[in-house]
């Protein structure tokens, strides 16, 4: 026993976590029908075949539109929101900084059919709008978390220096507030991509009929066979989700090297 | 460059006055120190000028023009922090150039312009480099070229040597007086510290409790205290209590515990309205430890030395004479007294203030 055990057993419990998606990116380059090992060949046939999948190419279209507009619009509204909650006193601040940040707290399925509920009772049926509203606000509490950490860190003085010297406040907030908040919102702006990109309930609940994303297409695709178009899929969304907030995380960092951080 | 003036200025926070109806003329070109301990009101002052605060009540005139309700980027005012408040993201020379782009200056004066404050402030060669590259002294020498390339009508300037260490303090005193002479700016200089006051200020207006204590040549506040919070506020002082027992046109006679009576000079007593109670003022340095009585005049009593404090050229004595403790700063001639030491303590009446008491 002990360091050793601990060892082991952490290598196995990561082990039975990553080696089921592991085996779905391996399979996703299978020359075979059938996914079995030792595997005959590579091949990236099941890419092509996904390719020309018209439904999975729709559906990853939709995905990538929802995801970049829920980025865009979470993003304005929660560095608006974290400026009215950080530098002004806003009446009843604390009470609406809970509200804002419980989307994560409360299960995204009661959120879901809360929202569904909510919208029946005005009359309004789905849309691509209502699932585009869905997904902001179950995405904006991550982007406020982040840019109001970053905008407490951004001394007051830095502001009122630019202020002193001319600039108007909306001068101000474009050439000093957002440059030095640029982290924090693309790093929010990120988070709410691939949130709205990997999410499936809510997405289920909102999503009005006809219209598919790549987690439900998948879910609606698993429901017939098992296709090994799937593993091409997870793969794709594997890169996607994984691979973009890496990338974000290796520019900002160039970018900060650069300005001799 | 611009005069400025005060009048009635009152700050509230909620129930709080930060600062009580204060009126205050600062004419053009002048440098000027709000001087108090913290919560006195000198940055809220300060920073009611700059337009980052509103008054609850009075008038702020710039120039001649009421700027009560113009906002702070359109008051042409250059602000220097005490903790620089460069933009991290620019590199100095576009920090510097910051102001400038708003105030349709052609590119081409603006490089010149740059380079000449850079030069000003003795830091020609840095323009390229990022904020976060320079020390805290080379940053607070960008951050005065960066508000007076904008040729500012006043320049506010809020402890701005407080974040600096402090032989580099007192360089950055002696640079910045004078960068302020060289253009004349009105200058408006808020600080805690009295020497710093003392050593830059054309005026010092002392300030206490969100209200104004003194206005005054530095020789003046520190000479003639109008109040016993000056008095100790600015150097060392032995503040006596005792009864004016004569008031005239050539001044007041003072009769206080340890030395007795005082004649103190009228100019030195200025704010005493008569007989009755009144306070001894004696500076620290004013009052001189000796062997011997002193045969000019001086007044003398015996008196012994509690404690020595030794600071190298001079010394500091906390003295005991009868019932009464006193403070002494002395240049050290040979060798400094020693603890329990008995001496001779002699004053010079025309070296003491009288306040009213």
């Amino acid at each position: 026993m002990g360091w050793a055990a601990i060892r082991t057993y952490t290598i196995l419990v990561y082990l039975f976590m990553f080696l089921p998606v592991a085996v779905v990116v391996l399979l996703s380059f299978n020359q075979n029908q059938f996914g079995s090992f030792p595997m005959t060949g590579l091949s990236l046939r099941w890419f092509e075949a996904l390719w020309n999948n018209e439904a999975v190419m729709r559906a990853f279209r939709t995905s990538v539109v929802l995801g970049l507009l829920t980025a865009l619009i979470s993003t304005t509204l929660g560095v608006l929101a974290s400026l009215a909650l950080v530098r002004y006193s806003v009446p009843g601040k604390n009470l609406i900084t809970t509200i804002l940040i419980a989307p994560i707290l409360v299960p995204e399925v009661v959120l879901a059919v809360a929202l569904l509920l909510f919208l029946n009772w005005l009359g309004i049926g789905k849309s691509f709008a209502l699932l585009l509203a869905g997904h902001v606000i179950f995405t904006l509490p991550f982007v406020i978390l982040v840019v109001q950490a970053r905008l407490v860190g951004i001394r007051r003085d830095v502001e009122e220096a630019a202020l002193s010297l001319g600039a108007s406040p909306v001068q101000t907030f474009f050439s000093i507030t957002l440059p030095l908040l640029m982290p924090a919102v693309a790093a929010g702006g990120l988070f709410a991509f691939t949130i709205s990109f990997d999410d499936i309930t809510g997405t289920l609940f909102w999503k009005p009929g006809g219209v598919e994303t790549v987690p439900t297409q998948i879910f609606s695709m698993l429901r017939n066979s098992i296709s090994p178009e799937i593993n091409a899929l997870g793969t794709v969304m594997i890169v996607m989700t994984v691979g973009l907030p890496l990338l974000g995380a290796a520019i900002a960092r160039s970018m900060a090297l650069k300005r001799g951080a | 460059m611009s005069s400025v003036q005060l009048d009635n200025i009152v700050k509230r926070f909620g129930a709080f006055t930060a600062v009580e109806k204060t009126s205050l003329s600062i004419p053009e070109g002048a440098f000027v120190t709000l001087l108090g301990p913290s919560g006195c009101g000198k940055t809220t002052t300060l920073r009611m000028i700059a337009g980052l605060l509103d008054p609850t009540e009075g008038d702020i005139i710039i120039g001649g023009r009421r700027v009560n309700d113009l906002p702070i980027h359109k008051r042409n005012l250059g602000l220097v922090f005490q903790n620089y408040a460069l933009f991290p993201h620019k590199t100095v020379a576009e920090n510097v150039a910051f102001g400038l782009r708003y105030r349709n200056v052609p590119k081409a004066d603006i490089t010149r312009r740059v380079q000449d404050a850079l030069d000003l402030v003795q830091l020609p060669d840095v323009g390229a480099r990022y904020p976060k590259a320079l020390s805290g002294g080379q940053q607070q020498r960008i951050a005065l070229a960066r508000a007076i390339v904008i040729e500012p009508d006043v320049l506010l300037l809020d402890e701005p040597l407080s974040a600096l260490d402090a032989n580099l303090r007192e360089d950055m005193r002696v640079e910045l007086k004078r960068i302020q002479a060289r253009i004349g700016v009105t200058t408006v200089f808020v600080t805690h510290d009295q020497s710093e006051a003392l050593a830059m200020s054309d005026q010092i207006v002392v300030m206490s409790d969100g209200r104004v204590e003194q206005v005054g040549a530095p020789q003046d506040v520190y000479n003639t205290p109008a109040s016993e919070f000056v008095a100790r506020f600015l150097g060392a002082s032995n503040i006596l209590g005792g009864q004016c027992v004569a008031h005239g046109a050539d001044g007041a006679t003072l009769e206080v515990p340890v030395f007795g009576k005082i004649a103190v000079p009228a100019a030195k007593a200025p704010h005493l309205q008569g007989q009755g109670p009144a306070k001894l003022v004696i500076r620290a340095e004013k009052l001189f430890l000796r062997d011997t009585p002193p045969q000019d005049g001086a007044i003398t009593v015996p008196a012994t030395v509690e404690a020595v404090d030794y600071q190298g050229q001079s010394a500091r004595y906390f003295l005991r004479a009868g019932d009464t403790a006193l403070q002494a700063i002395n240049m050290i001639e040979g060798r400094p007294f020693d603890q329990g030491a008995q001496v001779h303590l002699s004053i010079h009446p025309h070296d003491c203030a009288a306040l009213p008491g």
